[in-house]
């Protein structure tokens, strides 16, 4: 092996670890309870008596279950309102030439641009009106947004690269347009559409500002510890934090190998 | 049923969905903004810039993006090459590089709190080595300095891999023939980088760039998990604003002025890194 | 200029074997083309030369010098890539000056390289556009231009002319072939069609399945293939081959008895050429039946079945034919070639003297 050989394979290790390194930190803050955060110095390996009491204690707070839920509530609905929205939209932008195609496409891209959470801060005063103000489906709705132009030129892509012969092969065989769509298209870009139900899931469930902003007492799981930052205890916050961690990575593990074709497409 | 139509059906709901929850608080924050008692006025950006903070978070945020977004493009270009030469075991490398992806800022903020706080694991590494004598505090009022190295050095860990997924997917798009052309005529392997790879991986730095100086202008949780109080950027003055002093008119103000950079930031590129119309 | 020597060179991808033990010499000056179907290992051993790919065993030596370790750049070489490789974001003018900017010229010999270079393909009108402004014709001339301009020692080239269309492809082939003799630089050529091959090369390699079949100049490739396989996949169309019983070194064809050649028992593989095979009389030779004929304009292809076998023949396109009559074949016996059943190896050259229609033994 040569010395550069060497030496590039030290960075990658080196970086891998800076990675996964404060993940297997905070993992052993939120298991190891008090006694392991309040320590000093601080132990780098489990202590003996590992033990879920914290866990169980951080969980049994009054406030994380029923938050935690309502992240999951408002990540599901945002993940259906994306798909639901953005794969019709996606499929038109794919398979028709239409005045106008390149303006919305702009327009979808210009919300990119833009820091979306802002308007979170706007939206406080219709949402109280509408009723939408503190619940999940509010959330859910501010994060759609964030999540809507991801689903709409991610399907425009998964779309463009099915053969448009495919569907009108179904065509001359016998099937009307929306049945061709179900039987043929759909069913080829699930895997892709699934992957962005699953990432548009991630991106409401980490969302902390409009989350924040637009609920007091139905809190989701980002909103609330931020709230309680300054006054609970390290240990929780530690335990809080890695309850957030874990479904997003198991997630992106889910959806890594789209990931990247996925993230390219929508950012050409 | 016109099937000239039919398109227009299909994007009419994703539309009117950010016709509503996007243009409307759009036009509607400038509008609060601008606007004090019913009447139009500049009196809640007077009163924003005359708040104790407005400096400090104007010199904060842009402290920040200055630094984060050229050294997380540095170093996810430099990731993405090493990448490209990593024979066995690319799939899982790239895997581990971009599991801070689904990582919240909230998370990260609170990851790294553990690592730098005074009881934290950088003390106790450095105490263990002998560098230090007993733990130092990293992130107080009275450091500044290393406040800002320990945001920058949390945000460069979570978001590094945002910048890494895009880049990675532009240099694969990249058909390997250049890469081989360049090598056959001589190129050594810098000369490749710089006159093949990098101007056909424009695209993908001018979308990266967009999207994350967008994101860096935004960031809010991870600063308030870290340094709480005493590091305030111009969106937690914003939260503040709103959620604290009830004052949905300077927290607009402070909207505003995100907004406003945000645009002339991707303006910017879009101008500076576009690709002119004979090359496409 | 160069010579070229490929020494046992073989090359596995995981348990794939693509090349096995290829050996060919290249001399100076000479262009030889690597003609094969897909997946016959013409393209990894053109990359390996090229050092895009390193060989499991064996050498590559360029101009007497082992440069089996050596980088691309290292190696002075030239390509054409089938896609052109023609750098989007360059001029026409830096893509042609690209190698000879790297090499570190002067920018007064670059300028005149480029220039050069440029009429010799007749591009000087576009050398300040972009390659997204031009056509595919174009793009492929810059390609060329690109190699021509750093006069390299060996011109490599991997199918150029695939994706033009077929009246840009003629054209381009001759141009091609006068440009590149002009420069005398040596040139190794990948194509799957063997009329390109048979057109432009000094020599043509057939390979198949990783292994050179033949190597030979392009007459005595098309006139007398080493196997079944070269003579079936060059020429167009391609080969005839019967396989026949031998009785008493003889092999009967309808009316006609030829002798087989020395060695041959049990049963033997005839060749010949469709355009070889002759209307004539039922007496001077065998029958064909027509199933399908196909005016081609400048002849009439007939396909049909003798001794059970499918077998093609072309006829003047005035010649009267009718699907479902049988008609009789005769062989020009200068042309024959003689295959072993189960290798597909050419045998000797038989003589197939015709020893006429009376029963062997009078």
């Amino acid at each position: 092996m040569t010395l550069r050989r060497a030496v590039f394979i030290t960075g990658i290790i080196v970086l891998s670890v800076w990675t996964l390194l404060p993940i297997y930190l905070i993992a052993l803050g939120a298991v190891g309870g008090r006694t392991v955060v309040n320590s000093w110095p601080k132990p780098f390996l489990p202590p003996a008596d590992l033990s879920f009491a914290t866990m169980r204690e951080f969980l049994d707070i009054a406030g994380v279950w029923t938050s935690a839920l309502y992240s999951v509530e408002a990540a599901v609905l945002c993940m259906a309102f994306s798909i639901l929205l953005g794969v019709p939209a996606g499929y038109a932008l794919a398979r028709f030439v239409f005045a106008g195609a390149t303006a919305y496409r702009l327009v979808v891209l210009l919300t990119r641009a833009f820091p979306v959470a802002i308007l979170a801060l706007p939206l406080t005063v219709g949402f109280i009106r509408l009723g939408l103000y503190d619940t999940p489906l509010g959330v859910s709705l501010m994060h759609t947004a964030l999540a809507l132009p991801f689903a709409v030129l991610v399907s425009a892509s998964l779309f463009q690269a099915i053969p448009k012969e495919l569907e009108e092969a179904a065509w001359v065989f016998g099937c009307s347009p929306v049945r061709a769509f179900l039987r043929v298209a759909l069913p080829l870009a699930l895997p892709g559409i699934a992957a962005t139900a699953i990432f548009a899931f991630v991106i409401s469930w980490n969302e902390v500002f409009a989350a924040s902003v637009l609920t007091v007492r139905h809190k989701t799981l980002t909103a609330y510890l931020l709230s309680v930052l300054s006054e609970s205890p390290l240990h929780v916050q530690f335990a809080g934090g890695f309850v957030l961690i874990i479904p997003s990575v198991l997630f992106i593990f889910l959806v890594r190998k789209r990931l990247f074709s996925m993230w390219g497409i929508a950012n050409r | 049923m016109n099937a000239r139509v039919i398109p227009y059906l299909l994007i009419a709901p994703s539309l009117a969905f950010l016709a509503i929850l996007f243009f409307v608080p759009l036009v509607q924050t400038i509008a609060l903004a601008f606007q004090a008692d019913g009447i139009w006025s500049t009196e809640n950006f007077t009163r924003m810039t005359g708040d104790l903070n407005f400096t400090d978070a104007v010199v904060n945020t842009f402290e920040l993006v200055i630094i984060v977004v050229p050294l997380q493009l540095l170093l996810a270009l430099a990731m993405a090459m090493m990448l490209q030469h990593l024979r066995g075991g690319r799939d899982i490398v790239l895997w581990i590089w971009s599991i801070p992806l689904g990582i919240s800022d909230l998370a990260a903020g609170l990851v790294w709190l553990a690592i730098l706080t005074d009881k934290g694991y950088l003390n106790t590494i450095l105490v263990r080595l002998g560098v230090l004598s007993g733990p130092q505090s990293w992130l107080s009022y009275e450091t500044p300095a290393t406040l800002l190295a320990a945001i920058v050095v949390a945000e460069l860990w979570r978001a590094t891999a945002i910048v890494l997924v895009i880049v990675v997917a532009g240099v694969q798009l990249i058909p390997k023939e250049y890469g081989e052309a360049a090598d056959v005529f001589g190129a050594t392997p810098w000369q490749r980088f710089t006159r093949v790879t990098l101007p056909l991986l424009k695209p993908s730095i001018q979308t990266a760039l967009i999207l994350r100086t967008v994101l860096a202008l935004e960031m809010f949780a991870i600063v308030l998990s870290i340094g709480g109080r005493n590091f305030p950027v111009l969106v937690s003055e914003a939260f503040n604003w709103q959620y604290t002093q009830q004052n949905f008119g300077v927290a607009a103000a402070y909207a505003v002025i995100v907004m406003g950079v945000s645009l002339a930031a991707t303006l910017i590129y879009l101008w500076a890194l576009r690709t002119p119309a004979a090359q496409r | 200029m160069a010579a070229i020597i490929i020494d046992n060179v073989a090359k596995s991808f995981g348990s794939f074997v693509a090349l096995e033990r290829v050996d060919l010499h290249v001399a100076d000056a000479e262009f030889v083309a690597l003609l094969g179907p897909s997946g016959c290992g013409k393209t990894t051993l053109l990359r390996i030369i090229a050092g895009l790919e390193t060989q499991s065993s064996g050498r590559v030596q360029i101009g007497g010098r082992d440069v089996s370790a050596l980088a691309p750049r290292k190696r002075g070489l030239a390509m054409v890539f089938q896609n052109y490789a023609v750098f989007p974001h360059m001029t026409v003018r830096q893509n042609v000056g690209f190698g000879l900017r790297m090499a570190g010229a002067e920018p007064a010999r670059i300028e005149r390289q480029v220039a050069r270079a440029a009429a010799l393909l007749h591009i000087e009108p576009n050398l300040d556009r972009y390659p997204a402004q031009l056509s595919g014709g174009q793009r492929q001339r810059v390609a060329v231009a690109r190699a021509l301009a750093i006069e390299p020692s060996v011109l490599l080239m991997d199918e150029p002319l695939s994706n033009l269309d077929a009246l840009l492809r003629l054209e381009m082939r001759a141009e091609l072939k006068s440009v590149l003799r002009e420069a005398g630089t040596t040139t190794i050529y990948v194509t799957h069609d063997q009329t390109e091959a048979m057109g432009l090369a000094d020599r043509i390699a057939v390979l198949h399945a990783g292994r050179i079949q033949q190597i030979g100049p392009p007459t005595e490739v098309y006139a007398l293939p080493a196997t079944t396989f070269v003579g079936g996949f060059v020429g167009s169309p391609p080969m005839n081959f019967l396989t026949l019983p031998v009785t008493n070194r003889q092999v009967q064809l309808g009316a006609l008895s030829l002798a087989s050649p020395a060695g041959s028992t049990g049963r033997i593989v005839l060749g010949v050429r469709p355009e070889d095979l002759q209307p004539t009389a039922a007496a001077e030779g065998f029958p064909f039946v027509v199933r399908v004929a196909e005016p081609l304009g400048s002849h009439i292809m007939l396909t049909g079945e003798s001794a059970g076998q499918r077998v093609r023949v072309i006829v003047p396109p005035e010649h009267p034919v009718r699907p479902g009559v049988t008609m009789h074949l005769r062989p020009r016996l200068d042309r024959v070639v003689w295959m072993d059943p189960a290798s597909g190896a050419a045998v000797s050259r038989g003589e197939g003297r015709k020893l006429g229609t009376e029963a062997a033994g009078d």
